[in-house]
């Protein structure tokens, strides 16, 4: 088996089962946010959210997809066809390479590069390209509308993930995702960077077009937004990459603040359930508090937003980044090596 | 696709940037109904907000002069269709004034306990929906919850849970169910803790107060001179309120406030209307607690139905049903100006009549119309999502708008 796998056939064969392991399952997980949003919604909105298809509604995620696959791809006769579809493509495969070096557990990544958060970053940073483009392929002014305002949003609220990141990285001395999570094992860095912690829950919501920034879709104001024309598969794979990308961000912001596959307490009964399971267990209770924030909070208006961004989470995060600096270099506690 | 244009053959600073325009509506989820604005756009801050009406025509003033008084009143449930009963109440009081006729005690409690009801109907769709422009998803669902409850109510004493036609000349269609007014009862005590929950998942909420606080500010004087009234009027100041200032019904008997804003802004018309949905549970109690007995319309039955049980006894009976259900009765001849308190403002009914069985004419005042028509005044300058949140405080209807 081992000589196989040595061989380049082998190797092949064994990243292909590799990535079939990881998008499968994330294919499965955003199906399965939408019903877990829904039912979430329903019950903070005392109603019953989707139960009619399948025991409890949990076959409503696969109804769903048979209609929207059933359904014709309108394209608009002014649009720009090629442009037009390739966007959605984009922000959907953008959406799931990203999983690439992703940690599950101890040594459970596809790829284990030593860059891994900056791969991370680059390809969320790419994320807005599928919307300006769907903005402006539409041909539609809501659509162009909401194109621009994802964009300066976007832009605006990576500036301060960066500078979370690099507070991160202060304290852990690498880009490797894995040392990353591994650095946590004592101490949880949501614990002493907590306000980094809260500026990048925040961003990410921000990042990721949720309420209350869900700016560039502004269903009460620019109709859809980007997504205005779109319909049938074309619609849903915007739908999956802005789901994909809800959990991408709980698990960005499990492996920097909540210690990734690590237990809460590293003694006897928590250590026995595998990494993976604690990975998806803080995933989910991010994706709840998305859920939570979507019902609770009436939506920003675009100078607002981008005022919060420049002039609140920028300095704020600047200034820790020094500080957080500061403090590790007066102590000594700079990481070494790597 | 023009977003920001630059002038023909002009580049560079100094060229003449004209702005673009943007078709808000008419089918647009926050156009509340069939408004279509053409807003001129700088980018995202409107420039000059223009509403169209007329989508939603038809020819209701019209119909109502080819049609008996009787007929004539379910048109008013079709205006404003989220109160109905309190524009039947202007119709019936119109009516009732140039017949010189004043319906019995009880009727005027249950068409005072119904048109508060219709208040509060109004008032939580307004507010929840008004929530969802802003983009805050729950209040709708809970504000539903309690309209259910409501609707319940008006389908028990009408039948009907939207078209009530139940307020009518003489009184109302039918009396209260047994045992209504005690379900009512209840429900104004589970009401109030609605209304709590309702204003603490907003009043104090940041971004709530950061999208409505300052947005679509009306100063006094030019409310006035806009022909604003109503909830809107209020919350610019003025302590005007037709069920204090020329009570009808039994109005003049009930203990209630009337709330009044400082500023004049969205935030303030919200919370306008919260404060107004518990006076009106105050008059809900007060009706139920002092309805007396007796009959629910008026026994000159050349103007309300008889009974059935008379009309098996009695010719007499019998013809005055036929009369009424044919020919209608005839109102002497004379004008109208008629108004009530509706939950959006002044709605009043200008009412002519010829000595024949149906109208000469009749006017509708909508109150959403002189709302409305300050659209450009209060959009301009705002961004686009400012423009949705003064919509949506206005209590734009256009059933009543385009009638």
């Amino acid at each position: 088996m081992d000589t196989f796998l040595a061989t380049p056939l082998g190797h092949v064969l064994f990243v292909v089962a590799a990535i079939f392991a990881i998008t499968v399952p994330v294919l499965l997980g955003v199906a399965y946010l939408t019903y877990f949003e829904r039912k979430v919604l329903a019950s903070i909105q005392l109603r019953q959210g989707p139960n009619v298809v399948g025991p409890f509604g949990l076959l409503q995620p696969i109804a769903d997809a048979v209609k929207l696959l059933m359904k014709e791809t309108v394209i608009p006769s002014g649009a720009n066809r090629g442009l037009f579809l390739f966007a959605p493509m984009l922000t959907f495969s953008l959406a799931l390479i990203a999983w690439a070096v992703i940690p599950f557990g101890p040594g459970l990544v596809l790829a284990d590069i030593n860059v891994g958060i900056l791969y991370l970053f680059a390809i969320s940073s790419l994320g807005v390209y599928g919307i300006i483009i769907a903005g402006w392929a539409s041909n539609s002014k809501y659509a162009f509308l909401g194109a621009l305002r994802s964009a300066a949003q976007m832009v605006s609220y990576e500036v301060s993930i960066g500078f979370v990141i690099i507070t991160i990285l202060l304290c852990v001395g690498s880009l490797n995702l894995s040392r990353i999570v591994e650095a946590q094992t004592n101490l949880w860095f949501v614990v002493p960077l907590f306000p980094m912690f809260v500026v990048f829950f925040i961003s990410a919501l921000a990042e990721t077009n949720r309420a209350p920034f869900d700016l560039p879709e502004g269903e009460s104001e620019i109709v859809a937004g980007f997504f205005v024309e779109y319909s049938s598969m074309a619609f849903a794979m915007f739908f999956l990459g802005e789901y994909a990308n809800m959990i991408l961000m709980s698990a960005m912001t499990t492996i920097l603040f909540l210690g990734g596959w690590l237990p809460p307490a590293n003694i006897a009964p928590l250590t026995w359930i595998p990494g993976p399971v604690w990975f998806a267990l803080k995933i989910a209770l991010c994706l709840f508090v998305f859920v939570w924030v979507r019902a609770t909070f009436p939506r920003y208006r675009y100078d607002q937003l981008m005022r919060l961004g420049w002039k609140v989470f920028l300095p704020l995060s600047l200034v820790w980044v020094v500080l957080t600096a500061g403090v590790l270099k007066l102590l000594g506690w700079l990481p070494t090596g790597s | 696709m023009a977003e920001v244009v630059i002038g023909a053959g002009e580049t560079g600073p100094g060229a003449a940037i004209r702005t673009h325009t943007i078709n808000f509506g008419p089918q647009h989820p926050a156009a509340h109904g069939v408004l279509r604005m053409v807003l001129e756009m700088d980018g995202e801050v409107v420039e000059r907000a223009d509403p169209h009406i007329g989508l939603l025509h038809r020819g209701t003033e019209k119909l109502i002069e080819y049609k008996t008084y009787m007929q004539a009143v379910p048109y008013f449930d079709r205006l404003d269709y989220v109160s109905p009963m309190c524009q039947e109440h202007a119709f019936a009081l119109a009516v009732e004034k140039l017949l010189g006729i004043t319906p019995p005690p009880r009727a005027q409690y249950i068409r005072v306990l119904f048109a508060e009801i219709s208040r509060i109907l109004n008032h939580l769709l307004n507010i929840t929906t008004f929530g969802l422009d802003i983009g805050a998803i729950t209040p709708v669902f809970w504000g539903f919850e309690e309209r259910e409850r409501l609707m319940e109510f008006h389908e028990a004493a009408s039948g009907a849970r939207l078209h009530a036609n139940y307020f009518r000349p003489g009184g109302v269609a039918k009396d209260l169910p047994p045992g209504l007014t005690d379900r009512i009862m209840s429900w104004t005590e589970s009401f109030v803790c609605f209304v709590d929950d309702l204003e603490t998942l907003l009043n104090e909420n940041r971004i709530w107060k950061q999208r409505s606080v300052d947005i679509g500010v009306m100063p006094l004087e030019e409310a006035l001179a806009w022909g604003w009234s109503g909830p809107c009027l209020r919350a610019s100041g003025a302590a005007w309120d037709l069920r204090k200032a020329q009570p009808y019904d039994v109005y003049a008997e009930m203990d209630f406030d009337i709330p009044v804003g400082r500023n004049g802004d969205c935030y303030d018309r919200y919370l306008v209307r919260v404060a107004e949905m518990r006076e009106s549970v105050k008059i809900i109690r007060q009706c139920i607690e002092r309805m007396p007995d007796g009959p629910v319309k008026t026994q000159d039955h050349k103007i309300t139905p008889p009974s059935r049980a008379e009309m098996k006894t009695s010719m007499e009976a019998l013809i005055h049903h036929f009369k009424l259900y044919t020919e209608g009765y005839h109102v002497p001849a004379g004008e109208t100006y008629t108004v009530v308190e509706a939950p959006k403002g002044e709605f009043g009914v200008y009412l002519i009549a010829d000595g024949t069985n149906r109208p000469y004419r009749c006017k509708i005042r909508a109150p959403g119309f002189a709302h409305l028509q300050a659209m450009d005044r209060l959009a301009k300058g705002h961004m686009l999502a400012d423009t949705v949140a003064i919509i949506g405080s206005l209590d734009i209807v256009f059933g009543e708008i385009d009638r």
